[in-house]
């Protein structure tokens, strides 16, 4: 008698794609609001964004139970915070907590698939990418999920960084307005959702920056 | 976070032992449920049927449950991990009426519950073998969500389960406008069950409706779908298949 495998796996890919971009004194987080399941589509009006504190702001794709709890976890955690320290968490300390939340679980990951986006403490546009398991690095634009792939050389394209290895350290964050930013998003968007099936139904954009946070829609395929 | 001590022998995966203590497979299992929202609240179907593997075992399975004053719980699945569940609920629900304090559970908190129970037992490799719907309406409020057995959950303006996803989803999808009137919010669900009763080979002609507003929860008397057979294209099916009998 063979022992019995498993037949049923305690994860899925709920798809989906997140991009975060990071400029002077705003930070651009979208994703779009399909959640699938297989070549099932479950839902066409799904957020894929969490705001975390008042000026940090994450989208997360992968599967989204685990992307569901992880938020709650963070959540949690910041409203701890908020009792300890009387205010809200920055950017780089939500980053690196996200970090080691994801890193807790290192031997049965949250299959969440995040990039962080936000104020600094000085008001600068940040980006933070991380995988499953929780390494991360400040960037100045990132996109991660089921479109990443083809999202990523077009951004890389669009706002060529300069290498973090060089020295003097030279600025990450790109010189475009926040319009010019959200134009790009939106075409990046639109693009993705031609050729990734999991990509489409809306965009979810939030834009966080000295005033506080918005939100804007915009329509995709729906194919 | 959980700082319990890994307790090894009873989680892993590693070992017969621990098997006998976990879900591997179901057993006896409810197929699709369909719901939708309404103009007065919520309309959900399901038939009556309990499969054990591939025999039709038993025919008068009630799948849809009232959960306090405002929600509605249909399941399809393991029939035994459904009446555990409602076992935990019947507990949440009666803890909230014994706060005494004039307020109750909606669905959204009902729905809430359920995830992070699907979702705990999903964590520990020993879940409960269902799709959930939850609808209710509270204080005007309508409200829709599923769950599935690893911890999804959504909420739309109609969902299904199984089969239903398949086959139900794209009918709704074309088909459900906001503010449907009862009679077409029934006749809708009827077409779903319909193809459902043709294409899916658990399904039995035996279904109730549920209907969950303001005013409370309702549920039909079990009923049965007129079907045809008649078809042409059914009635001599090889005729133009060479070799085929």
């Amino acid at each position: 008698m063979v022992k019995q495998q498993a037949n049923w796996s305690p994860y899925d890919n709920n798809g989906g794609s997140c991009v975060a971009i990071a400029g002077a004194d705003y930070c651009v987080i979208a994703a779009d609001t399909r959640m699938s399941t297989g070549y099932n589509i479950l839902t066409r009006e799904y957020s894929k964004i969490c705001k975390l504190a008042d000026k940090c702001v994450m989208a997360s794709s992968g599967f989204q139970a685990d992307v569901k709890a992880l938020q709650k976890q963070l959540a949690a955690r910041h409203l701890i915070y908020q009792h300890q320290h009387n205010k809200q968490m920055s950017c780089p300390a939500m980053a690196q907590l996200l970090s080691n939340t994801l890193y807790y679980k290192r031997f049965f990951p949250y299959y969440s698939f995040n990039v962080l986006g936000g104020l600094d403490n000085e008001g600068k546009g940040c980006v933070f990418t991380y995988d499953a398991v929780g390494s991360y690095e400040k960037v100045g634009y990132s996109s991660q999920g089921s479109g990443s792939t083809l999202i990523t050389p077009f951004l890389d394209n669009q706002l060529k960084s300069p290498s973090p290895l060089l020295l003097p350290v030279q600025d990450a964050v790109t010189p475009l307005v926040e319009a010019e930013a959200i134009d790009l998003v939106k075409t990046v968007f639109a693009s993705a959702s031609e050729r990734d099936i999991y990509t489409g139904d809306k965009i979810e954009i939030v834009v966080v920056n000295a005033t506080g946070i918005r939100r804007e829609y915009m329509e995709l395929r729906k194919d | 976070m959980n700082f319990m001590a890994s307790k090894q022998p009873e989680n892993s995966l590693l070992g017969p032992e621990s098997d006998s203590q976990r879900t591997l497979y179901p057993y006896v299992t409810g197929t699709s449920v369909v719901a939708l929202k309404y103009k007065d609240g919520i309309l959900m179907a399901a038939d009556m049927g309990g499969s054990y593997g591939s025999t039709l075992r038993y025919k008068n399975v009630e799948r849809m449950k009232a959960i306090g004053k405002h929600s509605l719980l249909g399941a399809s699945g393991e029939i035994s991990d459904f009446q555990e569940i409602l076992r935990y609920l019947d507990e949440l629900i009666l803890y909230d009426n014994m706060w005494d304090d004039g307020n109750s559970l909606g669905p959204k908190e009902v729905h809430n519950y359920l995830t992070r129970v699907m979702y705990n037992r999903r964590n520990k490799f020993n879940p409960l073998w269902n799709s959930l719907v939850l609808g209710g309406i509270k204080n005007g409020q309508k409200y829709l969500g599923t769950v599935s057995m690893i911890g999804v959950n959504f909420e739309d303006n109609h969902v299904a389960t199984g089969f239903g996803n398949h086959l139900a989803r794209p009918i709704l999808r074309q088909e459900w406008h906001e503010n449907l009137s009862f009679e077409d919010g029934v006749r809708l669900l009827e077409k779903c069950m319909r193809v459902l009763l043709y294409r899916d080979r658990s399904a039995i002609n035996k279904l109730q409706i549920a209907k969950i507003t303001e005013e409370g929860m309702t549920i039909s008397q079990p009923y049965s779908l007129k079907t045809y057979w008649e078809f042409s294209a059914f009635e001599n099916p090889t005729q133009g298949a060479v070799g085929s009998w």
